[in-house]
């Protein structure tokens, strides 16, 4: 059998090649009951019964004491927390098959013209042959929050802080005794008074200890000068002494603050603290207040909440993207082998150009490949719930929350309540029903033949 | 061909080579980044169980690239002194093995009767078991821990078997009946114009002929088994869990837990591994035909 007639037997049935056979001989028939029995007893029991059994106990409730009709189905479209499972599955199935068919055909096609094709197809396939248990702990490193765990969060940080300066000084704040820096919202701090040429204006900062400055701090120094000066630093000493609000020999100036000078609510200059802590403004900045802005003391930026309550779903799906792309391109490379290489010649000699080739010649031709993988993947995904189970933080399960996971929650996982696990558990039944129907079709018609 | 090739290609204009070679070019790096990004979450995983727990705590796993000294196997060896985790592992293997044996024999002597025996409503019989490809196993769960409790194998190690078992059926059936419906008549005929008898037949011809589906089957179902872990956290108890299980209750707490995760997934994730790298031709097949389950 080769390996694309056995690739269809996965959404849809492959064709059986041989004739209606009878048997080589004439056989007994408990020949072949004792062949059968073993399996036909453990189908009964294990998977036939169960059907029946939870379609009875479906109209059920809770302890299986009283019939409540179809209760627990109109439940689970009721209910906030159920709902929630139903539209996470709707999402689940029309996203993630759709995403990892994609992703399939364009590392199926590609990898046919490097040379290195195979590797690079070892390396995406790998995935499935390891548990989803152990996808959802790779998984969950990768989205830890904090920027030093996480590798997603590291990325996001070193990107963020490529294109937006980060802040110095996150939890300085002004000395509120010995300045007139007043909080004047969004995390900025304006002067009550003015500043004046010739008169340099002294903007003490307290909050970091002097060991904790990024780099290696100068001294500050007191401005000077007949211009719009002033000096920002840090208006503690170790060890004590010093005169809170002066510039006190072998305090640390504050580098690289960002000094607004204000006027009327509008800024009218503004400029950096050197190294030695001076900065010095335009004469414009005459007659206004100054302002040190918010910018200057944001907390760090610690990355994406990536198993937040809004993005956990999507999150999901990428792990579960990364696992199964590889099956997908391995079914489509097959079907691609497949493919008549004189009809996409022709096509070039025509001068169609690579991307007609694919989107007229090699797609359509693909489309029977295409069609299984996408029912496959999305039987699959119906019924997604380790990876869910596992990488959905405590906080943020109920968010992510989908009917395979909901039925275990609800009978098992401390819910206790069979009923409507039952009724999940016909729905998602229900779900496959298609497929199945597809499946005999096919089968029915090979037998005609 | 060849010559056509060449008269075509020539007959390309030089710009259009150009842009080709450097849409080459794009796609090469293109899957570069692809490859890489696939391997990366692993390999911080596998970084991560080599490295002292204080270490992870306090930095990201790529800081090994600077600070190589930092690896060590200090959390495989705290994990396998676990006693919990060491008997999770061989009930891994006591549930993995019987599980896969046992489909594979069913199967093969069902998908031996479905092909070549002849009894009434055989095809009906065999359009039944094709219906079951796509039952979910989540309809079982409620049904047969009920089933389970009543005839006391409810957290039993053999419960968690016989579901995996029923479950693995369909698909083994479906599969080694199409793979021995294509043995050539003429072999069976002359086996038995010898006097074999069926149990011989199957033994002797059925099951040699039909190897390479069996290996299939065999890797397919025993990685199936292996890697499950929603049976056995219904069907299961502290103790029979197998790993899977015993890894899942340590996620919780997955921060401060992760010097115990990392290396136990890895130890969960060798033999997986190694059966893949071993047999990919199987696997793959075996994979692709098994997917609907």
């Amino acid at each position: 059998m080769t390996t694309a007639a056995k690739a269809e037997g996965a959404g849809a049935l492959p064709t059986p090649s041989a004739k209606p056979r009878k048997s080589v001989m004439g056989t007994r028939l408990w020949v072949a009951v004792l062949f059968l029995l073993p399996a036909l007893i453990l189908l009964g029991a294990l998977v036939v019964y169960p059907i029946g059994y939870s379609i009875w106990r479906s109209l059920y409730d809770a302890d299986g004491s009283g019939f409540v009709g179809l209760d627990n189905y109109g439940d689970i479209f009721s209910n906030s927390s159920t709902l929630t499972a139903v539209r996470n599955t709707a999402i689940w199935v029309a996203v993630a098959p759709a995403l990892v068919t994609a992703l399939g055909l364009i590392f199926a096609v590609m990898t046919e013209r490097v040379r290195w094709g195979t590797a690079f197809k070892l390396i995406v396939f790998m995935p499935m042959a390891i548990s989803m248990l152990a996808a959802g702990i790779i998984f969950r490193l990768v989205y830890e929050q904090d920027p030093s765990q996480g590798a997603a969060n590291a990325v996001a940080k070193a990107v963020h802080d490529t294109f937006v300066s980060s802040s110095v000084y996150p939890k300085a704040r002004p000395n509120a005794t010995a300045s007139d820096l007043k909080a004047s919202g969004g995390g900025s701090f304006t002067t009550t008074g003015t500043v004046r040429a010739g008169t340099p204006a002294l903007l003490p900062l307290v909050g970091i200890a002097p060991n904790k400055l990024p780099g290696t701090p100068e001294n500050a120094r007191a401005a000077s000068g007949a211009g719009v000066t002033g000096t920002v630093w840090l208006d503690f000493k170790l060890g004590g002494g010093g005169t809170k609000g002066q510039v006190d020999p072998g305090e640390k100036a504050l580098k690289g603050v960002k000094v607004e000078a204000v006027k009327g609510g509008k800024v009218v200059a503004s400029a950096k603290s050197g190294a030695d802590g001076v900065f010095t403004l335009p004469a414009s900045a005459d007659g206004g207040q100054l302002r040190l802005p918010g910018s200057n003391f944001a907390a760090p930026y610690d990355g994406i909440d990536w198993l937040g309550p809004t993005l956990v779903t999507p999150a999901i799906i990428g792990s579960y993207v990364w696992m199964w792309a590889g099956f997908a391109m391995v079914l489509i490379a097959a079907g691609l082998a497949g493919v008549d290489r004189n009809l996409l010649e022709a096509a070039r000699v025509d001068g169609a150009n690579e991307w007609q080739v694919f989107r007229r010649i090699t797609v359509p031709l693909l489309a029977p490949v295409l069609v299984v993988v996408l029912v496959t993947l999305m039987i699959n995904v119906m019924k997604i719930f380790d990876l869910v189970y596992i990488i959905a933080p405590q906080p943020s399960q109920d968010d992510a929350n989908v009917l395979a996971l909901q039925l275990f929650l609800s009978s098992f996982g401390g819910g206790g309540n069979y009923g409507v696990g039952s009724a999940i558990g016909v729905i998602l039944l229900l779900l496959v029903l298609p497929v199945m129907f597809v499946n005999l079709r096919r089968l029915r018609k090979e037998r005609e033949r | 061909m060849t010559a056509l090739d060449t008269i075509v290609r020539g007959k390309r204009s030089f710009a259009a080579r150009v842009a080709s070679g450097a849409a080459g070019g794009v796609m090469r790096v293109f899957l570069i980044l692809v490859a890489l990004f696939w391997l990366v979450p692993t390999f911080g995983l596998l970084v991560s169980s080599f490295r002292d727990p204080t270490d992870i705590a306090s930095s990201g796993w790529w800081k090994v690239f600077t600070a190589p000294s930092q690896l060590t196997a200090k959390s495989y060896q705290t994990l396998l002194e676990k006693d919990a985790i060491t008997h999770a592992l061989f009930n891994t293997v006591w549930i993995t093995v019987p599980a896969t044996l046992l489909v594979v024999l069913f199967g093969a002597m069902a998908g031996y009767a479905f092909a070549w025996l002849d009894f009434k409503g055989r095809d009906w019989w065999f359009l039944l078991v094709v219906a079951l490809l796509v039952v979910p196993v989540q309809v079982a769960l409620i049904p047969l821990s009920d089933l389970f409790g009543k005839i006391g194998i409810f957290g039993d190690i053999i419960g968690v078997v016989l579901f995996h078992v029923g479950f693995g059926l369909p698909f083994a059936i479906f599969l080694l009946r199409n793979f021995f419906a294509e043995i050539p008549r003429e072999l069976l005929e002359a086996a038995r114009l010898d006097g074999a008898s069926e149990t011989r037949l199957f033994l002797t011809v059925v099951l040699p002929l039909g190897a390479p589906a069996i290996a299939s089957l065999g890797i397919f179902q025993f990685l199936w088994v292996w890697n499950d872990m929603l049976v056995a956290l219904v069907f299961s108890n502290s103790e029979s869990q197998p790993l899977t299980v015993a890894l899942q209750q340590q996620v919780r707490q997955f921060g401060s837990n992760i010097e115990i995760l990392a290396p136990g997934a890895f130890i969960s994730m060798v033999i997986p591994l190694a059966v893949f790298f071993a047999f990919q031709r199987q696997f793959v097949s075996g994979v692709m035909a098994g997917a609907v389950k």
